[in-house]
């Protein structure tokens, strides 16, 4: 079906492209191109002066362990919340898949704490999860086990993958949906026919067919854990205590906004945007040769 | 290989009956064709044995054993299915092994098994590929090999050939008739295409509404339909009916259209549909005259199309052999044996009664 649209003159695409252009353009190229400028510079304290220092910013950087640190637990971090929200969500798809009662009502709950804000969601958990006012957080404490991700790293940790991931389990559960309702029904059919049962079922024939959208989703994760995750982290534990939450954008962050360490902090933005550029990259790449054969 | 019986089987999807009392019984090795016209519930009847749908009440045994309640990976049954449903991800030799893994059997066996199967299909040299860079006809054969290879009591097919070209779908009904005969496995064959039902059954059931119209060998749907509508459905083209009514003590058809068709023996009844398939009607003088509508030559044979003269609504069709010059109108007899009489209310065939 081609639905493509021949406009006659340059005038209308032009107009009709112009807002996303533009918001790109101030929201996007703009600052990117300041923090390039700024990561090959240093400035003073007061922000009077700068001098240009090429990459002396990059050069500091990866020779600092604090930073190298952040960035082996953003790995971590990263990986952790992308597993745990992708296996909870392939979980809750596969029942929503089946035929239960209430499926269209256990679906729009589902899907309900994406339309929630980060930092809402970190609230939330804090009802829970806060040793003093949490609900579950006073009862641990009651029945003799120490919670307090405010003194306890792991803790802490535990508690921003659990309300990260959580927050993205609706996104990955629609997707899972999505995926287990495109599995031509005949082909699970022919597999119980021959005898596949459950969760050998599931390993051979299910989940290996889902691998387009599990490997989507795991890209898209990761990107989500690396960067949207800002708002919960910090409204949770502003990367405490001590650095023990600290993943690269919160870093980003109190050096360059709380410190005021602008030449550095551009240095670690523009190191994660190569990063994102590189994910990205291979993802169209994956894709995109999925979609030729 | 094993015996089949249907006891009693119905069902409904809500308040819709599909099917509506199924009796069926096959013997071993027997290869049972299922056909009728889509929403006659044949696959439904088909995903009853397999399992993969619960009948409301009835119960199906399958050499014995009452597998009613069973799952489909539970009763040994291999299923064909129309768009073939092979493994995509997987090789043909992979799609082929799965059940066989699954029962749990050593390497070298499988590997025999799949070996065997795939010489007797001609897959050979496909056995690396994947379904994707099958052809359909190889598909096809691959989803046959998936069956045979696990030697199941049961072989299910659901309209495979439905999506082949003309030409392999003639190619592949033959084989399937020959590695049927040649393995010998009780199946069960679901069609719409009355010319694969005539060709591959032992026997036919033709359904009608959820309900069995006829159950009987080929020959004798042809010669002896049940009712009108399986007189319709089988046979092409399709046969003529007209309407009369008995006279002469049930020895004759007095048409409505006019002519008196004498008839083979005595029956019994009032308001009747005689029915006469197009190569019965032979030339003749005293007959039904036709206003000649359409003439199609076949080659061997030449299809001539009219309306009764006089009554526009009555079409009919007339077969000759070889060709046929272009014709106004044309007058045809009934030939008394091979005309079939129904009861004009209920449809059913009235036999004659000596």
């Amino acid at each position: 079906m081609d639905r493509r649209t021949v406009f006659n003159g340059r005038l209308l695409p032009v107009v009709l492209l112009l807002p996303q252009l533009l918001l790109t353009l101030f929201f996007f190229y703009w600052p990117a191109a300041e923090a390039v400028w700024s990561s090959l510079t240093t400035q003073d304290a007061f922000g009077q002066d700068w001098v240009f220092v090429g990459l002396d910013n990059f050069q500091d950087l990866f020779d600092d362990p604090l930073y190298l640190d952040s960035a082996v637990r953003t790995v971590f971090f990263c990986l952790s919340v992308s597993v745990l929200a992708m296996c909870i969500a392939l979980a809750l798809a596969v029942f929503a898949d089946r035929q239960i009662a209430g499926r269209g009502v256990y679906r729009t709950l589902l899907i309900w704490p994406y339309a929630i804000a980060p930092a809402m969601s970190a609230v939330l958990f804090l009802f829970v999860l806060n040793p003093r006012v949490g609900l579950l957080g006073r009862w641990l404490n009651r029945h003799g086990v120490a919670w307090d991700y405010t003194l306890n790293g792991s803790q802490a940790m535990l508690m921003v993958m659990s309300a990260s991931a959580w927050k993205q389990v609706s996104y990955n559960f629609i997707f899972f949906l999505a995926g287990l309702q495109s599995i031509p029904r005949a082909v699970i059919e022919a597999a119980r026919m021959d005898g596949a049962k459950g969760w050998r079922r599931f390993r051979t024939i299910t989940f290996p067919l889902l691998s387009p959208t599990t490997f989507f989703l795991l890209v898209v994760n990761v990107v989500y854990a690396a960067f949207d995750t800002f708002g919960t982290i910090y409204a949770l534990t502003q990367g405490g205590p001590g650095k023990d939450t600290e993943t690269l954008v919160i870093k980003v962050f109190r050096d360059g906004v709380i410190n005021q360490d602008i030449g550095s902090s551009s240095a670690q933005s523009v190191v994660l945007m190569l990063g994102v550029i590189l994910i990205t990259a291979i993802q169209f790449r994956f894709m995109g040769k999925r979609t030729l054969s | 290989m094993a015996t089949l019986d249907i006891k009693g089987l119905r069902k409904s999807f809500g308040a819709t009956e599909v099917l509506r009392q199924i009796d069926l019984s096959l013997i071993d090795g027997e290869m049972l064709v299922i056909v009728g016209a889509s929403g006659c519930g044949k696959s439904t009847l088909l995903r009853l044995v397999a399992g993969l749908e619960q009948p409301t009440t009835g119960r199906i045994v399958i050499g014995g054993r009452d597998v009613t309640a069973l799952d489909p990976s539970e009763r040994d049954i291999a299923m064909v299915f129309q768009n073939y449903a092979l493994y995509p991800h997987m090789s043909v030799f992979d799609n082929m092994a799965y059940g066989l893994r699954i029962r749990g059997l050593s390497r070298g066996e499988i590997a025999r098994k799949v070996d065997e199967a795939a010489a007797m299909l001609g897959l050979d040299e496909l056995l690396a590929r994947k379904p994707r860079q099958l052809s359909g006809g190889q598909r096809q054969r691959v989803a046959m090999g998936r069956a045979i290879v696990r030697d199941p009591k049961l072989f299910l097919f659901d309209e495979p050939l439905s999506n082949l070209d003309a030409k392999l779908r003639v190619q592949m009904r033959a084989e399937i008739r020959k590695l049927q005969r040649r393995l010998g496995v009780t199946s069960l064959y679901v069609t719409h295409d009355q010319v694969e039902a005539m060709t591959l059954g032992d026997r036919l059931l033709i359904l009608h509404e959820g309900r069995p119209a006829q159950l009987a060998t080929p020959m004798e749907v042809f010669e002896c339909p049940a009712d009108t509508y399986v007189a319709g459905f089988v046979g092409s083209p399709t046969m003529n009916f007209l309407p009369g009514r008995l006279v002469q003590d049930g020895t004759a058809v007095l048409l409505d259209a006019g002519p008196l068709v004498p008839l083979l023996g005595r029956r019994i009844g009032g308001a009747v549909t005689l029915g006469i398939r197009p190569e019965h009607l032979t030339p003749g003088a005293q007959g039904l005259t036709l206003t000649v509508d359409l003439i199609e030559p076949l080659g061997s044979e030449t299809l001539v199309h009219g309306r009764i003269a006089g009554i526009t609504a009555e079409s009919l069709a007339v077969k000759f052999a070889g060709a046929v010059p272009p014709l106004e109108t044309l007058t045809v007899d009934v030939q008394s044996g091979h005309a079939h009489i129904f009861d004009a209310a209920s449809g059913k065939r009235i036999n004659s009664i000596g």
